[in-house]
């Protein structure tokens, strides 16, 4: 019977860590979404505007490309919670060869 | 509901296996599939012996021997070693991380049924109108210019058996990520269990560029797009690339698997726990990464430049290292056990001095200058053989005594197991070390005749006679698995008596729930660990509950004959270049298409749960062959 007193306020605690940790994860969705929008409006800016060389655009691009996807792997499909090691190590290792082979295409390859 | 054959119906018998989804069961299927087509590529590879024989034979015609030269190489790779890998991995791997079946048993089905459709619309091509006769390659220049339809039975065929070996690839990483018992940790997991991982994740990263570029060939010759056509701003050496960015992992797909079998057989048989495990586990990783960075090295003679070859050639010559690894790992497992030479032990010996001749002739060819005097010789012929026959098809005659009893609860004969051995490995080694000689000496691979008085004569008369052995090999092992089963003598789990890893504590074959308890690992090598404790049987992690299971389901048979159909359509679209497209082409692609999908549909739309095993009926398997194990 010690079982059914421990209970209610158990549910009560993990209610209420829930919807603490609820809130703070919606409080960050919602800031990395603005700052989504916000390199997506820099990257039509840098390419709209006609002030900015190729030479800057282009690796401003890759950089905006890669900090977006860092936020939507993490922010949105909750990368770094716990659970997550063994896509992401599989996520990690097919960019590496991908990387790598793109590399091998653009440096030593098609001359 | 038994694994155990009941008397029943032939009817009811087919019905079983086309709905299956128990991974036992798919073995045997993936096995008896394989197995076929191993047949046929090696009737195939007779053809090809018996007209290279003597100079200027005309056993079979030019074209012909294209045909046949391609589907040997085409099936062999995708249609025999794969599955009959998957075979094993199939009956194996759940029961060593002591699991009930895979991660998802439905998908599990699918993928053999898309495998085998894939062979067998493949195969049709020798009935309508000719097979694909541009090497197992298909490089694009010369595939695009193929009259008839054989290279796109080639496409569809293998677009369609690609798509199940890459979900019975995702499959195995789930299931083995997941699925395994309490206290089977990373660094317990049997050997054959830690390659079809490493293979597994290959399947994952490789087969995709193999997806996307059989597709962009398909367009080209289906649908009248332009990717490989020069003429037309296309690029025909993209698919050369394509092709082995896929196809140099898909050798590892097939070697590390193989490592695998070896690496439980040579530590069963020395009765001696296998040699540094850890570096065997990283060696296979390693071997996994470096896989993807040594493509160009098939293509060095394309004119990629110096730099580009000598960094693939130093790459390439990295890979000795973890192999090399692996080779001394199995040298001193052996080193002070103590040997009991079996069937499958036999193999294992055959199979290192033979495979390292394969990796002393593949350093050779990662040597560009080298590599331009041998490519496209019967030097490259004989390497890749070395490697695959004396790698692959070595482990698998291994694999198919050693796991025989616990995939169909008889034992093969070891007698008639010897004298195969005695045909096959002599015959094997006569076939292929003298093509190395003939390579050297100039005879370019892939041709369907030579000129006498060259000094080729001797070499191709040896080599063919040595086909011959292999062959009454072969034709010994057949009869040993119909002897064995019409006397259908049934053994204990352990027949080897030194089994070490837990699906020799199983009955075999185990009833089809696998485990009653989910066991709880207490080591590497759990089946020893207990044996040496002196225990029957494995400890349990659960008490006796009900069992949850998975129903039979026709519905991958379905979607898998949707695709089937389609790919008719496909073939005969319009547009397609051969020029004889029919009216009915596009809708029978949609209609296949429909099928499959609305297959899908259904399976998503229909709920199912699948059913219990009340724990009564458990308790009554008692003394039946259903212990806990």
């Amino acid at each position: 019977m010690g079982n059914e007193q421990l209970k209610e306020p158990d549910f009560n605690v993990r209610f209420e860590y829930r919807r603490k940790k609820s809130k703070e994860e919606m409080r960050f969705q919602l800031i990395s979404f603005m700052l989504m929008i916000f390199l997506t409006i820099l990257a039509f800016i840098a390419v709209g505007s006609n002030h900015f060389p190729p030479k800057f655009v282009i690796p401003f691009l890759l950089l905006l490309a890669s900090v977006q996807v860092g936020f939507q792997l993490y922010y949105f499909m909750h990368a770094s919670e716990k659970g997550h090691t063994f896509p992401m190590t599989f996520m990690y290792s097919a960019i590496l060869v991908a990387f790598v082979t793109v590399l091998v295409f653009m440096t030593i390859i098609w001359w | 509901m038994s694994t155990v054959a009941s008397k029943k119906g032939i009817g009811a018998f087919i019905w079983e296996y086309l709905t299956t989804v128990d991974h036992k069961k798919i073995a045997h299927l993936y096995l008896a599939a394989g197995g076929f087509f191993f047949l046929l590529g090696g009737l195939e590879a007779m053809f090809i012996r018996i007209q290279l024989m003597k100079p200027q034979n005309d056993f079979i015609s030019e074209q012909l021997f294209n045909e046949v030269m391609t589907m040997h190489g085409t099936t062999m790779i995708f249609l025999a070693a794969m599955p009959l890998l998957f075979a094993y991995m199939n009956a194996v791997v759940p029961l060593q991380i002591g699991a009930r079946d895979v991660a998802f048993p439905f998908m599990n089905a699918l993928g053999f049924w898309l495998f085998f459709l894939g062979g067998i619309f493949l195969n049709l091509s020798w009935f309508l109108g000719g097979a694909p006769d541009a090497g197992w390659t298909s490089y694009a220049s010369l595939s695009m210019r193929s009259e008839g339809h054989g290279i796109d039975f080639y496409l569809l065929g293998v677009q369609i058996s690609g798509f199940g070996t890459l979900m019975s690839g995702i499959n195995f990483l789930a299931t083995i990520i997941n699925m395994r018992a309490p206290g089977m940790s990373f660094m317990r997991m049997p050997m054959f269990t830690w390659t079809t991982f490493v293979a597994s994740s290959l399947i994952l990263l490789a087969f995709p560029p193999l997806t996307i570029s059989v597709f962009l060939l398909m367009f080209d010759r289906l649908f009248g797009s332009k990717f490989f056509d020069v003429a037309m701003g296309g690029n025909t050496i993209i698919w050369e690339h394509f092709f082995w960015i896929f196809g140099h992992p898909e050798v590892y797909i097939l070697i590390l698997p193989a490592f695998g079998i070896f690496s439980e057989i040579v530590p069963t048989f020395s009765r001696k726990r296998l040699f540094g495990y850890s570096s065997m586990v990283f060696a296979t990783i390693l071997i996994g990464f470096l896989g993807f960075m040594v493509w160009a090295h098939h293509m060095f003679t394309t004119g990629l430049g110096n730099v580009a070859n000598a960094i693939f050639a130093v790459a390439t010559m990295a890979i000795a290292v973890p192999t090399g690894i692996k080779i001394f790992n199995w040298l001193f497992t052996m080193w002070g056990g103590n040997i009991k030479i079996t069937v499958p032990m036999l193999w294992a010996l055959g199979f290192i001095p033979s495979f390292v001749i394969g990796g002393v002739t593949g350093i050779m060819q990662a040597v560009a200058p080298l590599d331009y005097q041998l490519h496209d010789t019967y030097f490259i012929v004989a390497h890749f053989h070395y490697v695959i026959v004396g790698g692959v098809v070595f482990a698998l005659f291994a694999a198919a005594h050693f796991y025989w009893p616990k995939m169909f609860g008889t034992q093969l004969s070891e007698k008639l197991g010897y004298w195969t051995f005695i045909f096959f490995f002599p015959g094997f080694h006569l076939t292929f070390f003298v093509q190395h000689f003939l390579g050297l000496m100039g005879m370019p691979r892939r041709v369907a005749t030579f000129l006498p008085g060259q000094g080729l004569d001797a070499g191709n008369y040896i080599s063919s006679i040595g086909a011959f052995l292999m062959f009454i090999g072969v034709v010994l092992l057949l009869i040993n698995i119909v002897v064995t089963s019409v006397k259908n003598k049934k053994v204990a789990n352990d027949p080897w008596g030194d089994g070490r890893t837990m699906e020799w504590a199983l009955p075999s074959p185990p009833p089809y729930y696998n485990f009653k308890q989910t066991p709880l690992v207490r080591g590497l090598d759990t089946w020893w660990l207990e044996k040496m404790e002196g225990n029957k049987e494995l400890p349990p992690a659960e008490p006796l509950k009900d069992i949850h299971m998975p129903n039979n389901s026709i519905l991958p048979f379905i979607i898998s004959s949707g695709l089937f159909i389609a790919a008719f359509g496909a073939m005969y679209s319009p547009l397609n270049v051969v020029g004889d497209g029919k009216p009915w082409g596009v809708p029978v692609l949609i209609l296949g298409l429909g099928i499959m999908f609305g297959t899908m549909l259904l399976r998503s739309l229909l709920d199912d749960y699948g059913y219990y095993i009340p724990k009564e009926d458990l308790v009554d398997d008692e003394g039946k062959g259903g212990r806990a194990g």
